[in-house]
């Protein structure tokens, strides 16, 4: 026997998370199996779809007008503009709490890093903070945590030209947390509103944060926190310290490890949860059997095999941050189903001199048809039972052009949908 | 006794460790300063994925989590000699949550593991308060194997509010938490006096006939009850043997220790050794037999089958951690387990709204959402998910008297989702877990081989 199902997901990133809810929605018995935790975690929580072209020309207005002149190559152009726009209705539909479907056009939101970044979708907490929003602006930066220097955040964002004014402030998180707090630590103490001590006397911990910055609040109508505003209840912690100040409260999308990223993860486990779908974490896809077709996979478990087998398969095992896709000095590869990585012979030539310069490894994936089938040496589909999505594809260079999110929803979407349709 | 009853000609009891001339068990750690935190280390690229997963460093502000603890700390120990390993490595529970999050596969807590083994083998004073009472919470099975023989006086003593008040002044143990009651009969009593294997022998061939299998059908399993089964909550070991016959398979019940858990998140690595040593030795023969080894509690597969292999160079022990399953995972695996539940009903005592909690070590080997899909289509019971965050009582770490009120705020959300389920009823496959869930709600808890029990054997 084998554990069984109609569309089997392999990654729990982004591009699998979308590929397992758009097949299950369209009524397919499906399994996610994914290894580790998602690239998620460390990505901002921003839902990009372009926002420059690959030839560096932007920030973009409108990313689904520069769609069709992306190369052939591109998934975008694989799936075509339409997919993408379903597949972002699909995602809004799961995440009713990111913004950004009003419009076609890209928003600007502030980076940590003091720039301003064209993204298609962001969630609710960012939004008062839109750079395109001309209300005055303080940023509270918390003393322990070096990765958000708001002073220094704010003069970027100043030189860059936006159409307010941004001041930031340096603030001691109330209850002397230790240096290198976690995250989680910030989003529980918030979340659970436990009490900490300020000058001896134990004071909730969200009414402590706003009274350390009530007084350095001048005529700002709008204040932004780096994403640490609790886990579960971000939009009740965001209310509370707002109520306090009088201003909107917004956050921040930070570095990693990324609360925003980790509430999006969240959200898509749940809705896949609510459609229906079996979901499996913790243990890797090794091996396959099959011919032309796959017929099952193993997942390994601490040295035993475990078989699963699907009629449709998806491949959404992430780029090489995820493990989707390997190299050594020989050359690159897909690990589990080594399907063909098109690259240069010359190890020399994956990468450019300059750290930030053109290198040809950030597109390197496997390339597939129309139909996402990864396709071998010879252009040919490797299986006709397997679809890939997400950053495991190749002909696309995430980082810069910043569609990561993009990609992998809209191909999971297709993937998952195909897959879906051909397993009834 | 018939031909067909013939035990095979050699010496081969199943029942009996297999300490026979050739076993002989190799230390990974020739001699105790010797400990390696090495495995993997270099993978880490600093993302803190981990950091973001560890429930401790959630709620206590001296916990620097688990990316220090591992590769940190370990890169510390290389470029100073003096460094000795930091002693807030006391404070990880052992839940193991960071392992499974690393994207780098770094073995977080295989590295949690050594240097408490080695902070304790080497920094703890051994005649310390704290050294003994991590020791007794630690051996647990020592204590409730005395405590066994006299159930209602242990039942009545262990929970005497003056003795209580004594054990957290002189030992740290918090007097909050009620101990777990002993059973009257223990699960290998009630085994043996229903007659053993070859009860069990006969009772799978009857069920094989009944389901039209072959008679000669290869289905054996050897069951590792672990010690909470065994003398606290004796039922669970009894619905694992008879959904277990209900499918046909043979059941033995080999001679066992503690699978060490408790032993490995206080450093215990010489106790937790010693237990593993048998623990493998009665296994891993029976593997060879065509056995496989399955366990009702997720810790204790979760230490057979990756603690032990990480931690100990124990002859047959990689042959036993592939061959070592979950109850329920194994039947899902091996048996259209799916079609029979979807088939089924429950009546009586469990048809029941329950409010699931997926243990931390069941997450870790993929089986934390096994439950709740598995009776989705039970009619008659329902069986929702209180969520995923930790228990917050990690073994023993929630009956250390400075760890209780952290263990309470990090079981916090599940007590809130529980309150908010539809049951008033808990289920989980973690004793621990399941007293956590007791105390924090005041809810009966069940195990899901009981639920497959009522739905599925006569
Ligand atoms: C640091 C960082 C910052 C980013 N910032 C942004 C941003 O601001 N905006 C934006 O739009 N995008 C951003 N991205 C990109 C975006 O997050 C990714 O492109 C997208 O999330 C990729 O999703 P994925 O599902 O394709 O892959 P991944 O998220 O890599 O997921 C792959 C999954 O597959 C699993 N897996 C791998 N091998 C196996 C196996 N053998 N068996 C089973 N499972 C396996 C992995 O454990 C993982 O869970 C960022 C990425 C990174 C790394
Ligand atoms: S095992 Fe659990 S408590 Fe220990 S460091 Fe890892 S996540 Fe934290
Ligand atoms: S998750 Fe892994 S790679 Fe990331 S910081 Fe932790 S140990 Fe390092």
């Amino acid at each position: 026997m084998a554990i069984e199902s109609e569309v089997l997901v392999i990654g729990g990133g982004l591009g699998g998370l979308t590929s397992a809810l758009a097949a299950a929605r369209e009524g397919a018995d499906v399994r996610l199996v994914s290894y580790k935790q998602s690239t998620l975690r460390q990505a901002s929580g921003l839902v990009d779809v372009l926002g420059y072209t690959p030839d560096g020309d932007g920030p973009l207005t409108n990313p689904y007008e520069a769609i069709p002149s992306l190369p052939e190559s591109h998934p975008y152009r694989k799936v075509g503009v339409q997919t993408v726009r379903d597949a972002l209705s699909l995602f809004d539909d799961a995440v009713p709490t990111y913004e950004g479907e009003h419009t076609e056009t890209n928003a600007l939101l502030p980076t940590h890093g003091g720039s301003i970044k064209p993204t298609a979708r962001y969630p609710a907490g960012a939004s008062a903070g839109l750079a395109s929003d001309t209300r005055d602006t303080l940023l509270v930066g918390i003393e322990e945590m070096v990765d958000f220097d708001a002073p220094h955040v704010a003069a970027h964002l100043d030189a860059t030209g936006v159409p307010f004014d941004v001041r930031g402030e340096t603030i001691r998180f109330p209850g002397d947390l230790r240096a290198d707090a976690k995250v989680t630590r910030y989003a529980k103490l918030l979340d659970t509103n436990s009490e900490v001590a300020v000058r001896g006397r134990m004071v909730p911990a969200r009414e402590a944060l706003a009274q350390r910055v009530n007084p350095l609040l001048e005529d700002e109508d709008r204040v932004g926190f780096p994403a640490i505003l609790g886990d579960d209840n971000p939009g009740a912690i965001r209310d509370a310290l707002g109520d306090r100040l009088g201003v909107d409260v917004f956050e921040v999308p930070m570095g990693p490890p990324s609360l925003p990223g980790l509430r999006l993860e969240d959200a898509l486990f749940a809705a896949l949860d609510e459609a229906g779908a079996s979901i499996e974490t913790g243990n890797p896809v090794v091996d396959f059997e099959g011919e032309d077709r796959i017929e099952k996979v193993f997942i390994e478990k601490n040295g035993a095999k475990i078989p699963n087998s699907a009629d449709q398969y998806v491949l959404a095992t992430g780029g090489f941050v995820g493990k989707g896709v390997e190299s050594d000095r020989e050359g690159v590869y897909e690990p589990i189903f080594d399907c063909h990585v098109p690259h240069a012979e010359d190890r020399y030539d994956w990468f450019e001199g300059q750290l930030f310069g053109d290198h040809e490894f950030a597109r390197y994936g496997v390339a597939t048809d129309d139909d996402l089938r990864p396709l071998d040496a010879s252009e040919h589909s490797e299986f006709e039972n397997l679809r890939a999505a997400g950053s495991v594809l190749g002909g696309y260079d995430f980082a810069a052009e910043k569609s990561g999110s993009g990609v992998s929803i809209a191909t999971g979407y297709a993937a998952g949908q195909r897959a879906a349709q051909e397993a009834r | 006794m018939s031909d067909a009853e013939t035990p095979p000609e050699t010496e081969f009891d199943p029942v009996a460790p297999n300490t026979g001339e050739e076993f002989e068990p190799v230390d990974v750690f020739p001699d105790s300063d010797d400990f390696d935190l090495r495995p993997g280390a270099d993978s880490c690229y600093k993302c803190s994925t981990c950091d973001t997963n560890c429930p401790v460093a959630e709620v206590d502000d001296d916990f620097p989590g688990p990316k220090f603890q591992g590769p940190e700390q370990w890169r510390l120990k290389q470029s100073d000699d003096d460094y000795t390993v930091d002693d807030s490595v006391m404070d990880c529970s052992n839940c193991m949550r960071c392992d499974n999050a690393c994207p780098s596969g770094v073995p977080l807590s295989q590295m949690h593991n050594t240097a408490r083994g080695e902070y304790v083998s080497e920094q703890m004073d051994k005649l310390s308060v704290e050294y003994i009472r991590n020791r007794i919470l630690a051996n647990y099975r020592t204590s409730a194997f005395f405590a066994s023989k006299v159930p209602r006086l242990a039942n009545f003593a262990m929970n005497f509010g003056p003795a209580r008040w004594v054990m957290e002044k002189t030992l740290g143990v918090t007097s909050e938490r009620d101990f777990p009651e002993f059973a009257r009969q223990t699960f290998r009593e009630w085994w043996a006096d229903r007659g053993g294997q070859a009860a069990s022998r006969e009772n799978a061939r009857e069920a094989r006939e009944r389901r039209g299998l072959p008679e000669d059908a290869d289905k054996k399993v050897a069951y590792f009850h672990g010690c909470y089964s065994n003398y606290n909550t004796p039922e669970v070991g009894k619905a694992m043997v008879r959904v277990y016959e209900e499918f046909g398979y043979e059941v033995v019940a080999p001679e066992q220790k503690c699978s060490g858990t408790p032993m490995f998140a206080n450093g215990m690595l010489d106790d937790a050794r010693r237990h593993a040593e048998t623990n493998v030795s009665s296994m891993s023969e029976l593997v060879d037999e065509g056995y496989h080894a399955i366990a009702s509690c997720t810790s204790c597969s979760m230490a057979l089958r990756q603690e032990y292999p990480e931690l100990f160079d124990i002859d047959g022990i990689d042959k036993v951690a592939e061959n070592t399953f979950e109850a329920v995972e194994y039947l899902r695996i091996h048996e259209d387990l799916k079609g029979e539940v979807q088939a089924a009903d429950v009546d009586g005592e469990l048809a029941e709204e329950f409010a699931y909690h997926a243990p931390c070590h069941s997450r870790n080997q993929g089986l934390d959402r096994q439950a709740v899909e598995l009776f989705r289509d039970l009619d008659g019971a329902e069986v929702e998910d209180v969520g995923d965050s930790c228990s917050g009582i990690s073994g023993t770490y929630g009956w250390k008297e400075e760890k209780y009120e952290k263990s309470m705020e990090i079981g916090e959300e599940m007590f809130e989702h529980m309150e908010h389920a539809e049951g008033d009823t808990g289920m989980t496959e973690c004793p621990t877990c399941a007293m956590q869930m007791e105390h924090g709600s005041g809810y009966e808890i069940r195990h899901p081989l009981e639920l497959l029990e009522a739905a599925l054997v006569e």
